[in-house]
C-alpha cells in the first residue's frame, strides 16, 4: 500500500492507536451485550466498559463526578442539548466569530425562536479578547457558547479567562472542546466551564459516533434533553428520567465505539497529553515556518505553534483551493480538507469567505518527514 | 455462605450508579452481589446490590457524598 500523509485530522484522528481497535473487537467478541438492560453478566461487563470509559474521561477532564460524564453519538449532539435544551424566547447569548457550525446553526435556529444573539467579533488571526464577551453581558445573558480552539486556524480561545468573566456574572460557560479534548490539557474546574461538549473520534482517539458532554451540578434541571425514551431505570414511569447521566442517553448506548474511545483514552494516558502536545506543536511548527518561507503562500491564523492547535490553513496565490487539495491527494498522497470547513463564521473572520482555505490537520502519529513532505509538495504546486 | 447470614439489598436510580457502587465496593473490600431488583421491592427492571446486613453501615459510609442509595430493603 503507498505511503498516505493523512492530514485531516481536526475532521477525524485516523490512524487510531492499535488498543482502539482491539477494545471495539473484544467487546464484540467477548461482551456485546445492551448495558444497563438487566442484571446478567454480559450486561453489566457492558455497563462496567461504559461507566469506566466515564471514569477516564472525567479524570482527563478534572470532573469530580463521573456521572455528571454524558455520552452522545457526537459534540454537535452534545452541543445541541446544551443549545437548544437550555434557552428560551428572551434569552441573550453571547458566541464568537470564530465558531463552527455545530454552535452557530442550533443558535440561529434559537434566533428564531426568539433568543437574542451576540457574535463576539474576532482579530483576522482569530483570536478573541475575553473582555470583549464581558461588556457584552447583559441583564438577560444565559450563556456563553465558545470553542476552545478553531478548526479552520486552530487558534485557541482564552477559555479560563471568558470563564472566569462567565462565572463572576452567573452566566452559564458552554466550551466546544471537539478540536482540544485529547489534545490540549482541560480543567472544568480550573476553567470555569459549566458545560464541556467534546467529540471521542478526533484526538481522543476513539471511534466515529462517540462523544459526550460535561455539565455542572444541577444544570439538569434546566437543560432539557433533546431525545427521549428507555433508559433502563424506572421502567415503571412513563416519564424520563429527571438525573444523569440517563436524563440525557435515551436509548442504547454506543457501546462498541465507547469500548474503543475508552481504550483511545488510555493510549492518551499512557503517552502523556503534554507528550501528545509538545509533538505535534513541534510538527505544526515546521509547518508553519515553512509556509511562511514560501512567498505565493499565505497562512492564516495566529501562526504560532504555541497558541494554536495542529491545523493549519493556508491558500497558494492564483489557486483554487480545492483543486490544491486534488492535487495534494492525488499526486502526492496527502489528504487534506479544502473550503470553508462548516466554519462560515470563522472564514469571515479570517477573510476568507467563501473561497476558502485549504486546511491541513496534523496528528501524533505524523512525523517530521511528513512535514517535508507537505512542504516539499506546495513547492512544487507554486511552480506552476 | 452468603445466604447463610442476613442479607440487604442497596436500590439505586440506574445502572450506572450500582456499578459506581460496585466499584466503590470493590476499593473497600466490602462484599456484595448485584442481583436483579426483586419484584416484590421494585417494578424497576434493572439491577441492584445485595450485602451482608452486617456491612450495612460501611457500605453506607463507602457510598456516602458520592453515590445516592435509593432504598434499604431487607431480603431473604
Amino acid at each position: 500500500m503507498e505511503k498516505i500523509i493523512y492530514m485531516d485530522n481536526a475532521a477525524t484522528s485516523w490512524p487510531k492507536p492499535e488498543e482502539t481497535i482491539k477494545a471495539m473487537a473484544e467487546y464484540s467478541h467477548s461482551i456485546g451485550a445492551s448495558p444497563g438492560r438487566s442484571a446478567h453478566r454480559m450486561s453489566l461487563d457492558a455497563g462496567r466498559v461504559v461507566l469506566d470509559a466515564r471514569e477516564s474521561l472525567a479524570e482527563l477532564f478534572g470532573v469530580k463526578n463521573l456521572l455528571r460524564v454524558v455520552f452522545t453519538k457526537n459534540a454537535t449532539e452534545s452541543l445541541n442539548i446544551a443549545i437548544s435544551g437550555l434557552l428560551k424566547p428572551g434569552d441573550h447569548v453571547i458566541t464568537s466569530g470564530m465558531e463552527h457550525n455545530s454552535v452557530m446553526r442550533p443558535l440561529r435556529v434559537m434566533e428564531k425562536s426568539g433568543v437574542e444573539l451576540s457574535i463576539i467579533p474576532c482579530s483576522p488571526s482569530g483570536e478573541m479578547d475575553p473582555d470583549d464577551v464581558g461588556r457584552s453581558i447583559k441583564k438577560n445573558t444565559r450563556a456563553i457558547y465558545l470553542t476552545h480552539a478553531s478548526n479552520v486556524t486552530g487558534t485557541i480561545m482564552p477559555i479560563a479567562e471568558t470563564g472566569k468573566i462567565a462565572r463572576e456574572k452567573g452566566v452559564i460557560f458552554c466550551v466546544d472542546a471537539a478540536q482540544t479534548a485529547g489534545a490540549i490539557p482541560i480543567d472544568v474546574e480550573k476553567m470555569f466551564i459549566d458545560i464541556l461538549a467534546f467529540t471521542g473520534h478526533k484526538s481522543l482517539f476513539g471511534p466515529q459516533g462517540t462523544g459526550g458532554l460535561y455539565m455542572a451540578e444541577e444544570l439538569e434541571k434546566e437543560i432539557c434533553p433533546i431525545m427521549t425514551g428507555g433508559t433502563g431505570s424506572k421502567s415503571e414511569s412513563e416519564e424520563h428520567p429527571d438525573f444523569l447521566p440517563d436524563k440525557y442517553e435515551a436509548g442504547t448506548a454506543n457501546v462498541i465505539g465507547i469500548a474503543g474511545l475508552k481504550a483511545g483514552i488510555r493510549f492518551i494516558r499512557s503517552v502523556g497529553i503534554e507528550t501528545i502536545r509538545k509533538k505535534e506543536s513541534e510538527l505544526t511548527a515546521i509547518l508553519v515556518e515553512g509556509f511562511k518561507s514560501i512567498p505565493e503562500v499565505t497562512l492564516y491564523g495566529c501562526g504560532d505553534a504555541k497558541k494554536q492547535t495542529a491545523v493549519v490553513s493556508f491558500n497558494i496565490e492564483g489557486m483554487d483551493c480545492s483543486i490544491v487539495a486534488m492535487a495534494l491527494d492525488e499526486e502526492f498522497n496527502i489528504m487534506s480538507r479544502p473550503g470553508l470547513q462548516c466554519a462560515p463564521a470563522a472564514h469571515r473572520t479570517i477573510g476568507t469567505f467563501s473561497a476558502g482555505t485549504v486546511r491541513l490537520s496534523l496528528g501524533y502519529f505524523l512525523e517530521k518527514d511528513d512535514i517535508q513532505a507537505v512542504l516539499s509538495a506546495v513547492e512544487k504546486l507554486v511552480q506552476r | 455462605m452468603m445466604a447463610t447470614k442476613t442479607c440487604l439489598v442497596l436500590l439505586f436510580d440506574s445502572t450506572s450508579e450500582v456499578l459506581l457502587a460496585e466499584k466503590l465496593f470493590k476499593r473497600a473490600g466490602i462484599s456484595y452481589k448485584i442481583i436483579p431488583v426483586p419484584r416484590h421491592l421494585s417494578s424497576d427492571c434493572g439491577a441492584c446490590i445485595r450485602v451482608f446486613a452486617s456491612d450495612k453501615k460501611r457500605a453506607r459510609e463507602t457510598l456516602d457524598g458520592v453515590v445516592d442509595i435509593r432504598d434499604i430493603c431487607p431480603i431473604d
